[in-house]
Order: C-alpha cells, then structure tokens, then sequence
C-alpha cells in the first residue's frame, strides 16, 4: 500500500517537492480525469435522485430526500420541516397538507393539534439518501430482465458469430492463393466506402424476405460479417509464418485442424481486440435493433431507454437509473479485457 | 522401401521455369544432399518432393509409387524446416504430440514414443517449455524430434542448420549424420553449404538453375567434376581454373595466356591440339616448386598454424590460390613459381565448361 502511495504521489523533483512540471503533469491529468470521469460520477449520482430532486434548480451534486416521519392516525409516513420564522419558529413540525402558500402541519409529539404555517417560514429537513426505488421499478414495474436478456443474447451470439466467420474469411484471404483473392479483398473492404445508412432500406427489405423481422436474429445476422473485422484479422494472419502452416499438413492436420488449432490461438491478440470491439458495437447498437425490433418484449436494452423518453414526458429517474445499469456490464467487459486491446493493436500494428 | 524417384520433373511459375527437367533416382535408406547457390531451386525441388508444392511435369514416386496426386500430408514424409516452424503456442510436448493425435495414435503411445525420441534427441527436460523459451540448438531439436516422433519413411531437412552458429553447426551436423545411421531412413537434405554436403552425404546432387549438374557420390564429385561449375562448387577453398590453349604441335602441353606452358596428361583426357580449354586444380594440390611451370605475385598470405593459403595472381590477372600444410615462409609481394602435377590435373572444354576426361 505505502509502496502503491508513493508511486503515485512521485514528482520530479522528489522528495515532496513540486516541479512546475508536476504541476502541469498532475494539473493535466486531473483535467483528464474530471473529463472522463465527470459525466459518469454525474450519471450514476442523479440516478439515485428522487424524480423532484432531479428537478431541482440549481442541481445539487449529491442525491437528497426529504426526512419523514410516522404518525399515528395517517397512513403515509409525513415530510418534516424545520420552522423557521412566524408563531412556531423553532419547532419541527409534519405537513399535512398545503393549500396555497398555507400549510396544515402538526406536532408528531402531539398529533392531535392542528397548526397553520406560512410557507415562506418553513425549510425542508433533508438528508443525503438513495433513491433506491430507481432501481427496484425497473425490475418490478419495467421487464428489465427481458431487456437485459436480449441484449446480452444479441451480443454474445453475434460476436461468436461474427468471430468464426471473419477469421475463416481472413485465414482465407490471407493464407490461400486463389485465383481473385486481391479482388474478394477489395471488395470486402471497398465495402467500409459505403455508409451504413445507404444501405439500411435494402438490408430491411431483405431481413423482411427472410422473416426475420421482429426476431433476434434479425439483428444478429446481418452484422454477422464486418469488412473491418475481416482486414483487422487478415493483416495479422499475414503475419503467421507459411512454414508453420507447412509443418501442420506435414503433420497430417486438416485445413480445419489447422484453422481451429493454429490460427485461431496465434491469432488470439488480434481476436480479442475485435471481440473487445464488437461486444461494444452490439451492446451500443441502436439503430438497427430499432428498426429490426418492434414489439416491447423484444427491445434490447438500449430501445428500452429509448421508450423511457415519451413525446410528452421522460421518466429521467428510472431512464438514468437503466442507463447506469446498462454502462456496468461493458464497463466490466472492458475493465478484463483491456489488457488484450493494448497488446492486440500494438501486435496487429506490425512486426 | 523408400526409395525416391524423380523423372523430368519440371515448375514454373508462369513463363518462369524454375525447375527444369529433373531426373534422380535416391534409393532406399540414402543420404542424399541438395546442394546449390541460393535461388538454383533446391528448396523448391524439396517442397515438391514432400507434396507443398505443386509440381508442373513429370512424375515423383517414393517407395515405387507414383505421388503427383497424393496430398503432402498422405506421402508418410516429415520435414525439418530452415526456421523450425515449431508450433509457438504450444509446449514441447505438444509439439511432437500433434502430428500423432492427427493420426488418432492412442495416448499411451503418444506419451511413450515422446519419451523415447525426448531421450534420443536429449530434450526431456524441455518438454513443458514453449518453443520461445529455447535456444536455437534446442529449438532445431525439438524441430527433428517432431519429425522422428512420426517415424516417417523419409526424412526432409530444407536447411536446417542455416540459422545456428558455427560451432552449434558442426555439433548438430554430426547428430544429424547419427540419427541417419541409427533409424536408417532415406533422408533429403537441401543446403547451400558444401562443407555440409560433402561431410554428411551418400550422395550429392548439385544443383544450378534449375537442373542437376551432377549427382554422386561426395567423394566422385571431389575427384571427378561433370563440368566447370561442380568442379568449382565442391571443395574448398575453390578449385583454379587457368584458361589457355593446347600446343598446336603436343597434346601435352597447355600454353597460357602468359606464355607460360605447362606440362599436362596426354592420355585419360579428350582434348584436341589449338583446343581452348580450362586448366583446374585444387589449391592443396598446387605446391612452390622452384622449377614450376607457373609464377604467382603473392597478394595475401593466411597462416593459420597448421595450414596456410597463399593468394594470388599471375601476370593475367588469374586468381590462383594455394592450401599448404604447415607454416609458410613466403612473403606478400614475392613471386614464387608452382608446381601443377600432371596426375592432378583436371581439363574442361572453355566451351560449354564439360569435363574432357575421356572415361
């Protein structure tokens, strides 16, 4: 721990003292770290916001609640203020109810009074607390679990997918002489020229064609192939030596022995990136499942958040709170495999 | 039986003929080394031997049946290749275990014959090592126990021993001899080096552009060169050539641009009087005789302790070296007559460079 301090806290100077480049290396980093991080520390903060704290202005940093309190005779738990000017200045007392700027409120020591309180003499007594409630609706009122279920069904099976068939395609166009090869190649990639969205209409009609509107794996099929996955693949296949692929079929391996055993686990830092990569463009997709996907019961995760903001009016409190549960999982899936993603693109780089 | 024949076999590579028309006949149990400069195809030849590479014409048949159609994997050959090609994600043991597991090979006779070969080859303590952890002599072991473990009918070695150092060179060269004389297998060695060729091999087929320029026994080769360039691949330090022509009045004497004339064999050899021919002799056989029939200005001198070799050149130009036992007294600058022995003597025709030994 003390060695992990003073690591941290090393300056060039040394010894505690602060160079003018520590200032500006720490002040930069600080920066860095208020931008990355402020708007996530925002999010998940608000989404613990009661929907009238979230309402609020000027917006306070930290999630509040007004403090209540039991009193016999009523059946929801009553908001307590602190009086603090007019006849009862000093005094806590419960509000009944408020009719204009006058409010009825009572004593919870001595409930069977009834006071009059102006409302300009009363403060609200808070406290920093969870609006845990964000949360336990969308298990409760909302099918989060469905949602979640799609997404993750959409993104692991289109991934696996997307994996097999981009490295058979680049062990092929990297491994094999056939007659085209350079032309599959250009073809392949020449299809990165063209936008997603000028082919969105066509790719519809066939989805359509084959039935496969309103169903999983409407989404997950037409990304099943990706020119980027592909050349990422094929450039650092090239990189596997001939000879060892040689020395497999004089071992009497099949060529799929040879794909399953030699060139996937060589080709394991360039597959991990694209795996990193594509769990990140599936989870984060929005416009096809949108368009594929129409009936509630199928919406992935993002088109859920999507249908927490009405024409009318947006339920912030509960649209945060799924917000921040679908961040978690491709944070995590970020935080175990970021590792590969350096040692992938410094891999797939050259050499 | 593994014996391997080749008839007129042939590779192109578009209008580029690589391999042009080769015919070899490696019988069972041989040795044999391709040896040739860089880019004669030897490599090339091998690959289309063990089934890698595609051949253009003619016909390959190992142990009397005809390959040209039968998969590299299916022809019972193992190879070793230049880089090893160790499979880098697996350990040792993995290694020599991949190819039998393709066979189906049941686990207690994977593990057996792995131990077995790891002994043979002094490997068993690397075993649950990855190639990347190994030294290069290890690695070239492991690289032929891959190719033992699958007790093969012919062993291939494209250049196995180019990427070790010197020393290492000499050692492996030996193991690899003893491995041959201990399995007994028909071996195609390829390699650059003729050191290598001639101490290893049963037989050598020189190879230039394409097409064999002789195939023999180490020793035929040393003794009785086909034409110019064996005669000048095979041995070192290189053979002399000294170019001139044969005396118009006696087949026995060859008179140099220099003028100089010198006493050669009347019989054993085809040469015609007024024939250009070219002169060869081996260095270690050229020796300073006072009454030599030919005068070199000493260039450079080597002393090695227990050899010496002299560089240099006569009056046009020619390049002679000469190999002598011993320690020297001679000096750069100086000009010192040789001696050529008659019965050391080789003739070729300048003309197209064949060997004009008569037999």
């Amino acid at each position: 721990m003390g060695k992990i301090v003073s690591f941290m806290t090393r300056t060039r100077a040394g010894k505690g003292q602060m160079d003018w480049t520590d200032w500006l290396t720490y002040g930069y980093l600080c920066m860095g770290i208020l931008l990355m991080f402020g708007p996530v520390v925002w999010l998940v903060l608000s989404s613990f916001k009661t929907e009238a704290d979230l309402q609020r202005f000027p917006p306070r940093l930290l999630p509040y609640a007004q403090e209540t309190v039991e009193v016999e005779g009523y059946d929801e738990p009553l908001a307590l203020f602190d009086i603090v000017g007019g006849d009862h200045e000093g005094r806590k007392l419960a509000l009944i109810r408020r009719v204009g700027l006058v409010a009825q409120m009572i004593d919870p020591a001595a409930p069977d009074e009834r006071l009059r309180v102006n409302v300009a003499d009363w403060q609200p007594i808070e406290r920093v607390s969870l609006a845990v409630e964000n949360y336990t609706l969308l298990f409760e009122r909302f099918n989060f679990l469905r949602f979640l279920w799609n997404s993750t069904f959409i993104t692991v099976m289109a991934t696996a997918i997307m994996l097999l068939v981009n490295s058979m395609a680049a062990f092929a166009l990297s491994k094999y002489k056939f007659r085209g090869r350079t032309t599959v190649l250009i073809l392949v990639i020449g299809t990165l020229m063209i936008p997603q969205t000028v082919v969105l209409v066509p790719l519809f009609l066939i989805t359509r064609e084959l039935g496969m509107l309103n169903s999983l794996w409407g989404v997950i099929i037409p990304g099943a192939a990706t020119p980027t996955g592909v050349f990422l693949l094929r450039q650092y296949m090239i990189t596997i030596p001939d000879e060892i692929l040689d020395a497999a079929r004089m071992d009497k391996a099949s060529e799929w022995k040879i794909f399953w055993r030699i060139i996937l686990p060589l080709s394991a830092p360039a597959i991990a990136v694209l795996a990193i990569l594509a769990i990140m463009w599936r989870w984060n997709d929005f416009l096809w499942p949108l368009i594929v996907l129409s009936e509630t019961e199928n919406f992935t995760l993002q088109l859920a958040l999507n249908s927490f903001q009405g024409e009318m009016s947006t339920q912030w409190s509960n649209l945060l709170a799924m917000t921040v549960l679908t961040l978690l999982p491709i944070a995590l899936v970020f935080m175990f495999l970021q590792k590969y993603i350096a040692t992938g693109i410094a891999s797939t780089g050259g050499k | 039986m593994a014996s391997i024949q080749l008839k007129d076999v042939r590779k192109s590579y578009g209008a580029a003929e690589v391999i042009k028309g080769v015919d070899l006949d490696v019988k069972h149990g041989e040795f044999c080394v391709f040896v040739g400069p860089s880019g004669c195809g030897k490599s090339t030849l091998l690959r289309m031997i063990s089934g890698l590479e595609e051949i253009t014409g003619g016909e390959i048949a190992i142990g009397g049946e005809v390959v040209n159609n039968i998969a590299a994997a299916d022809r019972g050959l193992a190879m070793v290749f230049q880089s090893y090609a160790l499979y880098p994600h697996m350990t040792v043991r993995q290694n020599l275990s991949f190819g039998l597991e393709n066979i189906n090979t049941p686990k207690a006779e994977i593990a057996e014959k792995i131990g077995s070969v790891a002994k043979m080859l002094q490997i068993d303590q690397l075993l649950e090592r990855r190639p990347k952890d190994l030294s290069g002599g290890q690695r070239q072991r492991v690289a032929i126990g891959r190719a033992v473990v699958r007790e093969p009918r012919v062993f291939l070695f494209d250049e196995p021993l180019s990427n070790l150092d010197a020393e290492l060179r000499v050692d492996m060269r030996g193991e690899i001899a003893a491995l041959h004389r201990r399995l007994g297998n028909t071996m195609i060695y390829v390699t650059h080096d003729q050191v290598e060729a001639m101490t290893m091999a049963d037989k050598i087929a020189v190879l230039r552009l394409g097409e064999v320029e002789q195939f023999g026994a180490p020793l035929e080769l040393y003794n009785r060169p086909r034409n110019l360039f064996v005669a000048g691949f095979i041995g070192s330090p290189k053979m002399n050539f000294l170019a001139g022509r044969i005396d118009e009045g006696d087949r026995g004497v060859l008179v140099l641009p220099t003028g100089e004339r010198v006493a050669i064999p009347e019989d054993g050899f085809g040469h015609r009087p007024g024939q250009e021919v070219t002169l060869g002799i081996r260095p270690s056989e050229m020796q300073p005789a006072a009454d030599g029939p030919v005068t070199i200005e000493v260039r450079s001198v080597e002393q090695l302790g227990g050899e010496s070799y002299l560089y240099g050149v006569m009056n046009d130009g020619t390049k002679v070296t000469v190999h002598s036992p011993g320690q020297t007294g001679v000096r750069i600058g100086e000009t010192i007559a040789l001696g050529l022995p008659p019965t050391r003597i080789h003739l070729f025709d300048t003309q197209g460079g064949l060997s004009l030994r008569a037999d």
